[in-house]
């Protein structure tokens, strides 16, 4: 299984399942990251602690343990 | 916009009370400024508008209340402001949503919109910040999507005013027209549900204020509210059933157990059709916005942090550097006003009370007035153009090893301006832990009204070239001992789950001058009003407590003692000693004697202990007191007219360290304390502040006191 976190920089890929539930779940469809959406990696901060992605025309960012909440495929 | 004019609405006219609704970021607040003449604070990260705030005006035949509320991302409680915003359409009383959305960012943005519509309410859509979809070439056929959508939607710009006349005909027309039927379409599977649901309503001549299709959406929606009240109907029992069904149906559509990210998932689908349908946009594939090229050097996973410290190392200096320049002339029109004023009053005791109480403490405090200009500036800049949620993501790695949030950052850097912001800000953090730590320790970001106290003293005992990296060195080494702070209270007392961090980086944007100029002038008048009222009048109480109780007998001693002096030195020498002896025996002087012992072995004298006590009831205080009493007491002679000179004579270094280490660790002030009990939800917090703030100050000083004192 493949998850965000695991993504490189600059990778597009497509969210396939959010492992996650409750007000989480919630937080991540507002933002647009639900199934079928596509994701670009923009940016690790130091450490891959944080990550930023494109969706849409949003940029997010993420903590490492939220994006490992997110399966994804390679397009 | 002649016409549009903040005033009351008197109660016999039309009133149109009208909700602003929008995602955070896309110029709700801005707008509003445009439509009225109202200063709201705009700024460029999510979570601005903690409160909802209300706007008068008169417009045509009607008076205009409108509602600005708080950024949301879509209909959860997932933060406060949602909770504020969510609680508020439901509930309250209103004629009219506009639902304000970023035109470069539609499809997004129309994802609460989607919500909104399925409420049964009028709404009208501004698509705001046209100007800058026009630089983008995204084109919307704002007459298309109103008749897609069912709901009128306007251009707008709240930047060039453009349209903001339309959209309030708009919204009149709306008002007076009868309801038309938003538009929103669902997949066939849920449009099947929907439509089963409203023919079984309809069967039974179900009676409400809804129409059915909104009841039978809200109910698939699993909307608890829309539940309660039919619960209590008789048609329940034979309603649930087909609900379960219709639930495993649309489940099973989507491929996913959770109702509400089916829904998600449907109103996402209506949206890019729309989308697609009404913009038309030039298609440029692998080129990077403005913003990302700039992000690729400011978040850069190595120069990002150097970067970020660079600026603020900047900030500090130019706050010393810049703000020292006019302070002479202040320090100076103080003093000639001072003298000028204190020739003419002939009562001694008068004139001492105006010249050495009033405008001594008050001219303390004025002086200081640069130098917090450029802070806020600073802070201002750091806001509105979106550079403060880069440093959260940078920083979020660090602050979570500390067991702080990444948008901690947010009012923790508030706090560098003043606490109370910085304390109402910490409501963007969810959990209610993170929020109680992040209380906790914004304390320890020095405030504004500390600065006096830092330039003061760093003035005093450093060199001009070393005073702004003096300053940088105390501001930086409060936040470490914050972060200190936070990983022993996280260990302890805040132990539990993370709050996640998800948040929104949003576009750069140039910060407008008018905006910066309208933040740094009210936070700067309010500043001056604190020192002409509040300060003035402690300065007033500090004057008559260092003054009383007149003690006649020592005076007398002492006048005689100078009368038969022989040569000049050692007049003026008794003179300083008879006042020092006057200022030991006034009520502010038993006080700080009786404190003393307290304070002793952080090395501190009676008049630095009786500042410090002074300060608790806000941090401008300190440098007054320390104004009045040195003024009063201190020697007079050659250049002692200035305060830092008077500082750096009768204090020694390790003692002038453990005073600012006391500044910088202890009780905010007494109108941030006030804040943070509300914010905190309880007063047994702000004990535990109290408590917790004083002991360490105490422990840090005394060992800084101590490790200064090995030095020197």
């Amino acid at each position: 299984m493949k998850t965000l976190f695991d993504c490189h920089k600059a990778c597009i890929v497509k969210v396939i399942k959010l492992n996650t539930k409750g007000d989480l779940k919630q937080r991540l469809i507002s933002f647009g990251i639900m199934k079928e959406a596509l994701l670009e990696v923009l940016e690790h901060s130091p450490g891959k602690s944080t990550i930023e992605v494109k969706v849409g025309k949003m940029n997010i960012a993420l903590r490492a343990k939220e994006a490992q909440m997110i399966e994804v495929e390679k397009i | 916009m002649n016409e549009v004019d903040p005033k009351a609405c008197p109660i016999t006219a039309n009133h149109i009370k009208v909700a602003l609704v929008g995602q955070p970021n896309v110029g709700k607040s801005m707008l509003i400024n445009s439509v009225s003449n109202a200063h709201l604070h705009v700024g460029n990260f999510s979570g601005v508008t903690v409160d909802k705030t209300e706007v008068l005006f008169d417009y045509g035949d009607y008076n205009f209340t409108v509602v600005d509320l708080p950024g949301t991302y879509s209909f959860t409680d997932y933060t406060i402001e949602e909770r504020v915003t969510h609680d508020y359409l439901c509930a309250e009383d209103y004629d009219i949503i506009i639902n304000v959305v970023d035109s470069t960012n539609l499809e997004k943005n129309l994802q609460l919109t989607s919500e909104l519509l399925t409420m049964s309410k009028k709404v009208v859509i501004a698509l705001n910040m046209s100007d800058e979809a026009d630089k983008e070439n995204i084109v919307i056929n704002a007459e298309y999507m109103s008749e897609l959508m069912g709901v009128p939607c306007v251009r707008v710009s709240a930047v060039t005013k453009e349209g903001i006349d339309t959209l309030i005909d708009a919204v009149i027309q709306k008002y007076e027209n009868p309801r038309n039927k938003p538009k929103l379409v669902f997949s066939e599977p849920v449009e099947e549900e929907i439509a089963q649901i409203v023919w079984y309503l309809d069967k039974h001549k179900f009676e409400s204020v809804n129409t059915y299709r909104n009841i039978a959406i809200n109910l698939l929606k699993n909307n608890k509210k829309t539940y309660a009240t039919l619960h209590d109907e008789p048609i329940w029992t034979e309603l649930q059933p087909i609900l379960i069904e219709a639930s495993k149906h649309i489940e099973l559509h989507h491929d996913s157990d959770d109702i509400k990210e089916a829904f998600a998932e449907e109103y996402a689908a209506f949206n890019r059709g729309v989308v697609a349908e009404v913009v038309q946009q030039e298609v440029r594939k692998n080129e990077r916005t403005l913003t990302e090229k700039i992000d690729s050097i400011l978040i850069h996973p190595i120069f990002g942090i150097p970067i970020f410290l660079f600026f603020m190392w900047s900030l500090f200096q130019l706050t010393f550097e810049v703000g020292a320049i006019p302070m002479e002339y202040i320090d100076a029109f103080f003093i000639w006003f001072g003298d000028t004023l204190g020739a003419t009053i002939g009562n001694d005791d008068i004139r001492s009370l105006i010249v050495d109480g009033i405008i001594g403490g008050v001219g303390a405090v004025v002086l200081f007035v640069p130098n917090i200009i450029i802070l806020f500036i600073g802070i201002a800049l750091l806001e509105s153009t979106g550079y403060m949620s880069r440093v959260a993501f940078l920083l979020d790695g660090f602050f979570h090893k500390f067991g702080l949030h990444g948008q901690s950052f947010i009012p923790l850097v508030t706090g560098f301006g003043c606490s109370i912001p910085a304390y109402m800000s910490a409501r963007i953090l969810k959990n209610d832990r993170d929020r109680l730590l992040t209380l906790f320790i914004i304390g320890f970001m020095s405030c504004g009204a500390r600065l006096p106290v830092y330039v003061l003293f760093a003035g005093a005992f450093f060199s001009p070239e070393m005073a702004g990296n003096i300053l940088f060195i105390i501001y930086i080494s409060g936040a470490l001992l914050g972060l200190g702070a936070a990983k022993i209270l996280k260990l302890t007392a805040f132990k539990g789950v993370d709050e996640p961090f998800v948040m929104e980086m949003p576009k750069y944007r140039l910060p407008s001058l008018k905006l910066i100029w309208h933040t740094v002038l009210t936070k700067t008048m309010m500043y001056l009003k604190k020192a002409g009222t509040y300060i003035a009048a402690a300065s007033m109480l500090i004057w008559f407590l260092s003054n009383y109780p007149h003690n006649l007998i020592l005076e007398e001693t002492y006048d005689t003692k100078i009368s038969i002096a022989q040569d000049a030195h050692q007049k003026i020498v008794l003179e300083h000693e008879r006042d020092e002896a006057l200022l030991e025996q006034s009520y502010l002087g038993s006080i700080g004697k009786f404190s003393e012992p307290i304070f002793a072995p952080l090395g501190f004298d009676w008049k630095m202990s009786v500042a410090l006590q002074t300060g608790l009831a806000a941090k401008e205080v300190v440098v007054s007191t320390l104004g009045v009493l040195y003024s009063l007491g201190g020697d007079v002679t050659q250049d002692s007219n200035s305060l830092m000179g008077a500082i750096s004579k009768n204090i020694s270094f390790a003692s002038a360290i453990a005073f600012i280490v006391v500044i910088m660790i202890y009780l905010p002030c007494l109108a941030a304390s006030v804040v943070f009990t509300r914010e905190a939800g309880h007063i047994k917090y702000f004990f535990y502040l109290l408590a917790f703030t004083s002991i360490a100050a105490y422990v840090m000083a005394f060992i800084a006191y101590n490790i200064a004192l090995f030095f020197t």
